[in-house]
């Protein structure tokens, strides 16, 4: 199949480039960019006049819900979002169940992804047995078997000892460690943040410093094990402020935040509107502006869309007991937009944190469109706005704070390894 | 969103649709239910104890979680407006067997019920289930979690009104756990609506929420600064699971710090009152003789809470 895509505007951070040039597909590879090579004949033309061309989605956490939870969602619906979503690339928590802690559970899931030929998928291993905070996994047999780090999902890891033998063990390897960083005892209960919102409401807190004691342990881990951890979904100031300091020292480190809380604070939760039960929690507007920033002056390296689909009668609870998470594989592009918007940022370097940055924290060769490598490309109208309703979502998860409203950004094309697996 | 922009108490005039929370209500509404329940007080004292206004309408009392004083003066507040009541304990039935909260309301909806009245120990449950009725339906929040008692706010409000007369020149100062409190909040609500100048809670910082002082309350966390010149006293329940662990080391200190006893009354006002929503842990958090004494009014606040709830549901009925 060769495909050439003409009048599009190219964005691809990597190679520094933002212009109007074509793109030409074969055999799965970007085969040449601005000129046709020649004697190249296309089977197919896409017209992407007014659209932008960019590197397919590379997003750092969403949740497939296989195995264990085909209840809230398929890998079939969830696969189908991401390419709606623009998204060619996701890394999967190992918080399934049962979590991803052996390989045969990894090799499952890694080859009823590749049979649906969509979004290529990365697990996490687990880092610890049954994510239980106590036992290591086998993490070289996780590793072949198709694992790119080890995480503990959500789940604590109270053990400081099991922590750093964890960070110990995964360095040994040369493996990178993802980390939530919060406190296994601070907030154990809570649902909101310990804040204005969650004192007025009567909902139990989770104070600030379950993060950022949370981000000392680590760090003060990191330098004793020289291990390379990401953090995952920051949500405090203090917290990005601890981030910037340790990437100054020179800590191999990087992080990510979700991308709601980009937009969202503690205030959106209104009447306990349980779609914006998250975690980690919506903080307060004064941290919400700090992930903002810190995402603009790159203290955060890249935005995920945390997508957590969850079925209604999960939702369809009064707030702390309502499931928490977010849909969000079809809102990553949108929101980070909305995001680059309202603080400035051009779009190349919008979309840096959502293809280049997160391919550079998974240490992986993708996220670009250099000639010879996969045709992985998201083409999308960035102007084109589009109303977030159930109809409108192909995940099974209907989740979102941001039902009914309207949000820019629409995906067009999908390709994946040259095919074009999604089309508007 | 949507959940910040509409009040959900509130119908499309503006009326109370459901009584879930007082903040968000305004002082005239609030005076409205106070004088409505004035009306209803002289029912209580006559031969026929009984009033037609809810004559054919069926109120469900929905205890989620188990409760018999506040269940009683709902079913008695109906009873006297002529109401059918039914009351559920559900904690013992659905909720054991895997029946949701919306199952169990949308199959007593079907029951054409025209009133819930609902207790339930999630912060939200009666948001959740107010959203979720058929219009016609209003809901009373007898106590969500730690989040709301609006009645029993009122009814608190409705006593000190009786005392003082006025609110505009009072101080007032709440004892105790404030954060696992819903009487707190509701009290804090309806104090600042009604222009009490300086509300104070007293308590421990374990006992306190993060940024209470938001709620517009000065924080003090001793008696004899606290208690200075205030003209109301009131005493919040502390529960028996509060007091060993990380919160408070035991009761016996807890009542040594923060317990009402004669000595300490006498730093408020002379003719100040005391006040406590109940259950009351005597010995824990307030003495046996300022419970009995004679500032207490801890037992017409029971009296008046029945003239609050007719108030409430004649208001809520009418709308």
């Amino acid at each position: 199949m060769k495909i050439h895509i003409k009048n599009g505007r190219l964005i691809d951070p990597k190679n520094n480039i933002d212009a109007h040039q074509d793109v030409f597909i074969a055999a799965g590879k970007v085969l040449a960019v601005g000129v046709a090579p020649e004697g190249f004949h296309a089977n197919r033309v896409i017209d992407a006049s007014g659209l932008v061309l960019c590197p397919g989605l590379i997003d750092l956490s969403a949740r497939l819900r296989e195995p264990g939870f085909e209840y809230m969602a398929t890998l079939e619906s969830e696969m189908d979002a991401a390419v709606a979503g623009g998204v060619t690339s996701l890394v999967c928590p190992p918080d399934t169940d049962p979590p991803l802690d052996e390989p045969g559970l990894v090799e499952m899931l890694k080859h009823r992804a590749k049979s649906l030929n969509q979004a290529r998928v990365y697990p996490l291993g687990a880092l610890t047995q049954k994510l239980e905070g106590q036992r290591l996994t086998e993490m070289a047999e996780l590793h072949d078997a198709g694992c790119v780090a080890f995480s503990q999902a959500d789940a604590p890891l109270a053990d400081s000892n099991v922590l750093f033998r964890a960070l110990q063990y995964a360095s040994t390897f040369g493996f990178t460690v993802w980390l939530r960083p919060q406190d296994a005892f601070l907030g154990k209960d809570g649902v909101a943040h310990d804040g204005e919102v969650a004192s007025r409401l009567g909902l139990a807190g989770i104070p600030a410093c379950a993060e950022t004691i949370a981000i000392a342990r680590i760090l003060l881990l990191m330098k004793e094990t020289a291990a390379k951890v990401h953090l995952c979904r920051l949500s405090t100031r203090d917290g990005v402020e601890m981030v910037r300091q340790a990437k100054r020292d020179g800590l191999p480190l990087t992080c990510d935040i979700g991308v709601h809380h980009a937009h969202l604070s503690e205030m959106d939760i209104g009447f306990f509107d349980p779609n914006c039960h998250l975690v980690p929690p919506l903080r307060s507007l004064r941290d919400r502006d700090a992930l903002r920033e810190g995402v603009k002056d790159g203290a955060i390296d890249a935005l995920c869309s945390d997508h957590t689909p969850v079925d209604d009668d999960a939702k369809l609870l009064p707030f702390a007991e309502a499931e928490a998470g977010v849909t969000g594989l079809e809102l990553l592009l949108p929101l980070t937009l909305k995001w680059a918007a309202e603080m400035g940022v051009d779009l190349p370097s919008a979309i840096a944190r959502i293809t280049t940055e997160p391919a550079r924290v998974l240490a992986l060769d993708a996220g670009h469109m250099t000639p010879g490598h996969s045709a992985d490309i998201c083409i999308f109208a960035p102007d084109e706005y589009w109303r977030v309703t159930p109809k409108a979502l192909k995940s099974q998860g209907k989740n979102t704070p941001f039902q009914n409203m309207e949000l820019a950004g629409k995906v067009k094309y999908t390709l994946v390894d040259g095919h074009v697996v999604y089309e508007d | 969103m949507a959940f910040m922009s509409n009040n959900p108490q509130l119908n499309q005039n503006g009326e109370l649709q459901h009584l879930l929370t007082i903040e968000g209500l305004n002082a005239g509404m609030l005076r409205h239910i106070l004088d409505t329940a004035e009306s209803f007080v002289g029912v209580s004292e006559r031969d026929v104890k009984k009033v037609p206004l809810l004559r054919g309408k069926a109120i469900f009392n929905l205890f989620f979680e188990p409760s018999t004083r506040t269940r009683t003066t709902f079913e008695i507040a109906a009873k006297r407006l002529s109401a059918d009541v039914f009351n559920l304990n559900i904690s013992a039935s659905s909720q054991s067997k895997g029946e949701t909260v919306l199952d169990t309301v949308d199959n007593l909806a079907a029951m054409q019920a025209d009133m819930f009245i609902v207790r339930h120990a999630q912060s939200g449950a009666a948001h959740f289930i107010a959203r979720h009725v058929a219009p016609h339906i209003h809901v009373i929040n007898a106590g969500d979690g730690r989040h709301a008692h609006p009645t029993q706010g009122l009814l608190d409000m409705y006593t000190i009104r009786h005392y003082k007369k006025e609110f505009h020149n009072l101080r007032v100062a709440i004892v105790g756990d404030v954060l696992h409190s819903r009487v707190a909040r509701s009290q804090i609500h309806a104090l600042t609506t009604l222009g009490v100048p300086e509300v104070r809670v007293i308590a421990p910082k374990t006992l306190l929420p993060a940024q209470v002082e938001r709620m517009g309350v000065q924080v003090y966390h001793d008696m004899t600064t606290g208690l200075k010149d205030v003209d109301v006293v009131i005493m919040l329940r502390l529960q028996n699971e509060r007091m060993r662990g990380a919160l408070l080391p035991s009761a016996q200190e807890y009542f040594k710090s923060y317990g009402l006893t004669q000595d300490k009354l006498a730093l408020a006002k002379p003719d100040a009152i005391v006040m406590h929503p109940g259950p009351m842990n005597r010995g824990v958090e307030i003495d046996s003789d300022v419970a009995d004494g004679k500032q207490s009014v801890i037992l017409p606040q029971v009296t008046f809470g029945i003239a609050v709830r007719m108030a409430v549901m004649s208001i809520l009925a009418g709308n």
